[in-house]
């Protein structure tokens, strides 16, 4: 055979580093790599100084971005090291992985569990049968490889030279504008709630990725395991199980949704935020591990998915780099031979995942292709699929098993990565963990353990933590002992980071997290050359603009959006998204006038830096939906005070981001549960009550919002008592204007239960005398109008604050308080009108005097015409004893009577009163 | 035995011996056992061997390298975190005598830490060898064995600082004699300190330096701390002699989840957040609880733990201040005990207690 196959750890730089030896030492005529082949023409940009690892390849569906893959590179991915190797040297490189547009065709199809196989493109793909039918034209084709394969693409892609920048251009806006424009909110939202669920984190860009890191091992689910890095150390290898992304096919059901989600690794995931798509998919996978991944597999076991990482697992190492460099490359074998023997020796034991046998087919084909033109070929892949590629398979078990896939149109384009999105914490849940120390391990030569202890001293130091170099010498020496301890030739991760947290951290873990985040991790951001084509959510924005018909001009202009106009309403959520992504496009004005919450007035105007902010925030996501719910999503789970969730909720509402929603009320839950101000709780309530009860938010967890208002005025009410003691004359106002609005909002919420309890602490508290008279007025009359006391006993507690007990501030701010609401309140209310007059009359003459003032003080306020009204109904014939009566509002049969006909109307039915008037 | 509570060696020197004779693995010099050896004996293996303490492996393998590596250990956590049971446990299995034990207070001197003088030797013969008193630290010291120091930041600055020679230098100056007293191989010092406590005598960088310091946490699952808390009131109510009450492992659990629900803020199904009162309501605080329901249950009720019995101590450990902790523990039972179906007739309870 001419070819030699170089099984690698995707993300792992022992394999990196032993890939670049291997080719120094025989260098070929040709590299083929595991990876979409449609990148083929963007490999020349590697050449170029501005693509910086770590970067990724972004593969999306050009009609619909939201469908989209990446594949991440750092510079100690072999793939990476090895292409670089060839540019440097112009030996012509080769994407041989299945074609990413054969995946993404994959959902429609009636295949067992459709949805996998679309997301995990990648990886193991669907069942291989699903696969195979499509094929037809690429099958036949396969032996032209990229060539054949060309055609089908979009135009751009196909010829290696407009590859990188025609593709996109091009066709990308055109198709896409008609369809996703429609249905962008939705998607976006289907995917957001995707992802929200399946864990905040989501929506971080990150998620995405581990698709297609994996593309290696697999897309999806492999990258996660395979991920050479990310298994590494925990979960890695563990769970080859998984696979996951599988996991989130599970929902096979779905298929599409379920697609995206699973995609995570594909395209779900793209296609909404990616990230969100694909991590909850596969952040649960990851976590959750086996378990999920089988579920929804139809039971059916998975590979491995990091099986380098296994390997090491089953050696007890928890660091399959440490495992490789001891085992692999101490061992004085080949390594790659030693590697693909293992390696035939666990497949013959594992399933087949029928995704990885379309994949290795596909590969198996470019191979063939290529053997007839170059004798000496390097074939750098996923150590797993190294003995499918050396057994020998008849040409036409290949073809058949491509034959019939459809593909779809896809553009590829290089993105800037972080290494914070190849680490799982980030919500990459298959990522590498420890992308900054693979890093370390790549570039130092030498001395691996102390430079890294150097290191976290720099970064301690930077922070402002005295560490001296006895510090990183006595954590080295602890590192070493505690490596003996546990029988290692070396200190790995685990040992370097418990030293540096025992020795240099003083066992504080905010110190520990911070050597984390700066270099565990690493917060390396890649970069791409200036003139990389558009980015998806770009395009995505340019759809949605002109399905809404609002073009971006330069010039400002004021726009006035009917929002009960379908248009209207869509341009509004446009620009309330696109606020939360940081692209003010729009600044909402305050219109003067117009009462009525059905007109919006924005003003507009484009600057041309929205489009770096766009690119900005496609990292949250590939379209404006998706990324304002990541956005929202993500603030939601910073924000510190409850006012800046409040207020997100009502994003949320302006925006339509219902999938943001379920983040969004956890958080407020917490913020809830850990302020400790009583008055933060309840200035959130009459909101949330509000959406509650007249919300109309489409898909919205209702349930979860009726659960969060209750519990946060079961605090109100546990809380409120404490609060109510020893207030200001002004915080004792604000504090009444806060009950008002709860005890309004919890007639609002029609739960019996709830009113229950919030009236009995009204009442409990009213009866306190530590209360300042504001709220003791105030409270009696809230239990006064909710029946809860009769006349005589308000009566009495009017009374009360007048006598020589009460000092006369006290007094002023309780008639205040009782009788706040305005004038016009006592014209209407017999029963309160009486209550009070008779109360009045009570008051013997010579303490009239002293009352008089407070009642000034109080009636003074209301407008004239109020005043008069009062007077004179006082003043005029007294309503009919009976309905005088103190102790509830008076009712009024007759004049009840009166709406009848006008609501029989409305309703168009017959309304006659029935029953007791009262 | 008639002691109330015999030391760790004496009280397993039967799984130290076994340990010993089936060891190996290479002693550093003057250690009874191989490191590998020591972290079973305090983990446990699983069969003769009992667990000690219940916990991340990995953080009693920094403990024991640390001690490998003759740099001093402190071990820090919340009160109630076994910091001082692993010390003892740590001394008796390297060196077999867990005695070496200063404790720190706000009147220690510095004579319990270097050494005193028999004064009326001093009189009579003037400075000489014989005159001097050892602190537990010297002696471990001259035998070569671990020493402890219980509660360090409440020791005075001034005193602590006495420590500094003695852990770089490995020696202690006996100025009076012109001589000086050796660390033998096998030395090292143990010290515990209390999270809560810090700042009240920080230690100095230059001692910090000094040791390594692990970090003991509350236990990580609630299923460990009913066993951690089941084990310890067994025990307990054996060594203090209290009349048997079948130990109810509903109210244990019920405890170890108000305690650990409250420590972390969290609801132990994740769904609600909590505000934490001021306590720390460590697992040494809810065997205490336990032991008191079981006592008040034999002693005054029907011989069966109930949650009338538990609930006052459970009050009484978390409210501390009783203002701000009332309203977090009202807040507690209204809206998470409350909804809990079968937590009922403790709602009860801890409502009228």
């Amino acid at each position: 055979m001419p070819e030699r196959l170089y099984g690698i750890r995707h993300h792992g730089p022992g394999s990196a580093r032993a890939v670049v030896a291997e080719l120094e030492r025989q260098p070929p005529e040709v590299l083929l790599v595991e990876g979409p082949p449609e990148a083929d023409a963007l490999v020349r940009w590697v050449a170029d100084a501005g693509l910086e690892p770590p970067v990724a390849l972004l593969g999306y569906a050009t009609d619909d971005p939201r469908r989209a893959a990446f594949w991440p590179f750092a510079v100690f991915s072999p793939e990476w090291q090895a292409i670089r190797w060839a540019v440097e040297r112009g030996v012509p490189v080769r994407f041989f992985d299945l074609p990413f547009a054969y995946r993404l065709t994959g959902d429609a199809r009636p295949a067992p569990r459709p949805a996998p196989a679309d997301a995990r493109p990648v990886p193991g793909g669907a069942g291989p049968a699903a696969v195979a039918p499509a094929d037809g034209p690429a099958a036949a084709v396969p032996a032209d490889g990229p060539a054949a394969v060309a055609p089908a693409y979009g135009p751009g892609s196909a010829t290696p030279g407009d590859g990188p920048t025609a593709a996109t251009p091009g066709d990308g806006p055109a198709s896409a504008a008609p369809a996703p424009g429609g249905t962008h909110a939705e998607n976006g939202s289907d995917a957001a709630s995707a992802a929200p669920s399946g864990s905040g984190g989501g929506r971080t860009p990150g998620s995405v990725t581990r698709g297609r890191p994996d593309s290696d091992s697999t897309p999806d689910g492999a990258d996660a395991k395979s991920g050479p890095g990310s298994v590494s150390p925990d979960d890695s290898d563990g769970v080859p199980g998984a696979s996951q992304p599988n996991g989130s096919h599970s929902v096979p059901g779905t298929s599409q949704p379920s697609g995206s989600e699973d995609g995570p690794g594909l395209e779900p995931s793209g296609g909404s935020e990616d990230g969100p798509g694909l991590e909850p998919s596969g952040g649960s996978d990851s976590e959750s591990a086996p378990g999920d991944g089988e579920l929804p597999e139809e039971a059916t076991p998975r590979r491995p998915v990091d099986p380098i990482g296994e390997l090491a697992a089953a050696a007890g190492y928890d660091d399959p780099e440490r495992w490789w460099e001891d085992v692999v490359e101490h061992r004085g074998l080949p390594a790659f031979e030693a590697i693909a023997e293992a390696m035939t020796a666990i497949r013959d034991e594992s399933p087949e995942d029928p995704d990885d046998l379309v994949r290795e087919a596909y590969m198996r084909s470019v191979l063939r292709e290529v053997r007839k033109t170059y004798d000496d070929i390097a074939v750098v892949c996923g150590a797993w699929h190294v003995p499918a590629l050396t057994r020998k398979v008849a040409v036409k078990d290949d073809n058949a098993l491509l034959k019939g896939r459809k593909k779809a149109k896809v553009d590829f384009t290089w993105v800037p990565w972080t290494y914070g999105r190849l680490a799982s914490w980030s919500g990459y849940g298959a990522g590498v963990n420890s992308p900054g120390w693979y890093h370390h391990l790549f570039t130092s030569a030498d001395e691996v353990v102390p430079r890294w202890l150097v290191d976290a001293a720099g970064v301690l130091r930077a922070e402002g933590v005295p560490t001296s170099s006895a510090h990183v010498i006595e954590a080295t020496r602890l590192a070493e002992a505690l490596a003996t301890l546990r029988g290692r030739p070396l200190a790995g991760l685990a040992e370097v980071t418990e030293a540096a947290e025992s020795v240099m951290c003083d066992g504080e873990p905010l110190r520990v997290e911070l050597i984390t985040r700066k270099l565990v991790v690493g917060e390396r951001l890649g970069g791409v050359p200036d003139d990389m084509p558009a980015v998806p959510l770009a395009k995505d924005l340019a759809a949605q603009q002109r399905a809404v018909r609002l073009k971006p001009e330069a010039l400002e202009r004021v726009a006035d959006l009917d929002l009960r106009t379908e248009t209207g309403l869509r341009r509004s959520h446009l620009l309330h998204r696109l606020r939360t992504i940081d692209v003010p496009w729009g600044e909402a004005v305050t219109t003067r006038s117009s009462t009525g919450t059905f007109r919006e007035q924005w003003r507009l105007r484009w600057q041309p830096e929205f489009a770096i902010r766009l690119v900005e925030g496609s990292m949250y996501g590939t379209t404006v939906a998706a990324a304002a719910t990541a956005k929202v999503a993500q603030a939601a789970d910073k924000a510190e005070t409850l006012a800046e969730v409040t207020a997100l909720v009502e994003t949320c509402l302006l925006a339509d981001l219902s999938d943001a929603y379920p983040q969004v009320l956890a958080s407020l839950d917490t913020r809830a549960a850990l302020d400790a101000d009583v008055n933060h709780l309840m200035a959130a309530i009459p909101a949330l009550a509000r959406t509650l009860r007249y919300g109309d938010v489409r898909r919205t967890d209702v349930a979860g919002l009726a659960e969060v208002t209750a519990s946060l005025l079961g605090r109100v009410c546990a809380g409120l008592p404490s609060a109510v003691g020893s207030l200001s004359d002004e915080a004792a106002k604000v504090l009444r204007d806060r009950i008002d609005g709860v005890h309004t909002a919890v007639g609002l919420l029609e739960d019996d239960d709830l009113r229950e309890r919030w009236m009995s602490t009204l009442a409990s508290l009213a009866g306190r005398a530590d209360l300042h008279g504001l709220l003791a007025g105030r409270l009696t009359r809230l239990l006064l109008d909710a029946g809860r006391l009769d006349g005589a006993e308000v009566r009495r507690r009017l009374r009360l604050p007048l006598t020589i007990g009460t000092p006369p501030a006290h007094a002023a701010a309780w008639v205040e308080g009782f009788l706040s609401g305005g004038g016009l309140l006592l014209v209407h209310d017999d029963a309160l009108l009486t209550l009070l007059d008779d109360w009045l009359a009570d008051i013997p003459a010579e303490a009239f005097d002293d009352v008089l003032p407070l009642l000034r003080r109080t009636f003074g306020a209301f407008e004239a015409g109020e005043r008069r009204a009062i007077g004179e109904r006082l003043a005029g014939p007294r309503a009919a004893d009976d309905e005088a009566a103190v102790g509830g509002l008076g009712f009024d049969p007759a004049r009840a009577d009166l709406v009848l006909p006008t609501l029989s109307a409305l309703l168009g039915r017959d309304i006659t009163a029935t029953g007791e008037a009262r | 035995m008639t002691a109330l509570r015999p030391h760790a060696e004496d009280q397993y020197a039967e799984e130290l011996a076994l340990l010993a004779a089936a060891d190996d693995r290479p002693r550093p010099p003057g250690w009874r056992l191989s490191p590998q050896a020591v972290v079973t004996y305090l983990l446990g293996d699983g069969a003769k061997i009992t667990p000690k303490y219940v916990g991340p492996r990995r953080l009693m393998e920094v403990a024991v390298s640390t001690l490998v590596t003759d740099r001093a250990l402190l071990l820090l956590g919340v009160p109630g975190t076994a910091k001082t049971w692993v010390s003892e446990h740590l001394a008796a299995a390297i060196s077999g005598d867990s005695t070496l034990l200063v404790q720190g207070t706000a009147g220690t001197a510095e004579e319990a830490i270097r050494y005193g003088w028999n004064y009326a030797r001093l009189l009579a013969e003037g400075p000489t060898d014989a005159a001097i008193v050892p602190s537990p630290i010297m002696r471990a010291m001259q035998t070569g064995t671990i020493a402890r120091l219980e509660e360090l930041t409440r020791v005075p600055s001034d005193v602590q600082d006495a420590l500094i020679t003695i852990l770089s230098e490995k020696t202690l100056p006996v100025s009076e004699l012109n001589t000086e007293v050796q660390a033998q191989r096998g030395f090292n010092l143990i010290a515990t300190a209390n999270d809560r406590d810090r700042g009240v005598n920080e230690l100095s960088s230059a001692l910090r330096r000094r040791f390594n310091t692990v970090v003991l946490p509350v236990p990580a699952s609630a299923d460990d701390e009913v066993e951690i808390v089941a084990r310890r009131v067994a025990q307990l109510g054996r060594s203090l002699d209290l009349p048997e009450v079948p130990a109810a492992i509903e109210e244990i659990r019920r405890v170890v989840t108000v305690f650990r629900e409250l420590r972390s803020g969290l609801t132990e199904d994740g769904r609600t957040k909590l505000k934490s009162p001021t306590g720390t309501l460590s697992t040494a605080e809810a065997i205490s609880v336990i032991t008191n329901g079981m006592a008040l249950a034999a002693h005054f009720g029907d011989g069966r733990l109930r949650p009338g019995d538990v609930a006052a101590g459970i009050l009484g450990a978390v409210v501390k201040d009783p203002v701000s902790d009332g309203v977090v523990w009202r807040e507690y039972l209204e809206t998470v005990v409350r909804d809990r179906p079968d937590w009922r007739d403790f709602y009860r309870a801890a409502r009228d207690a």
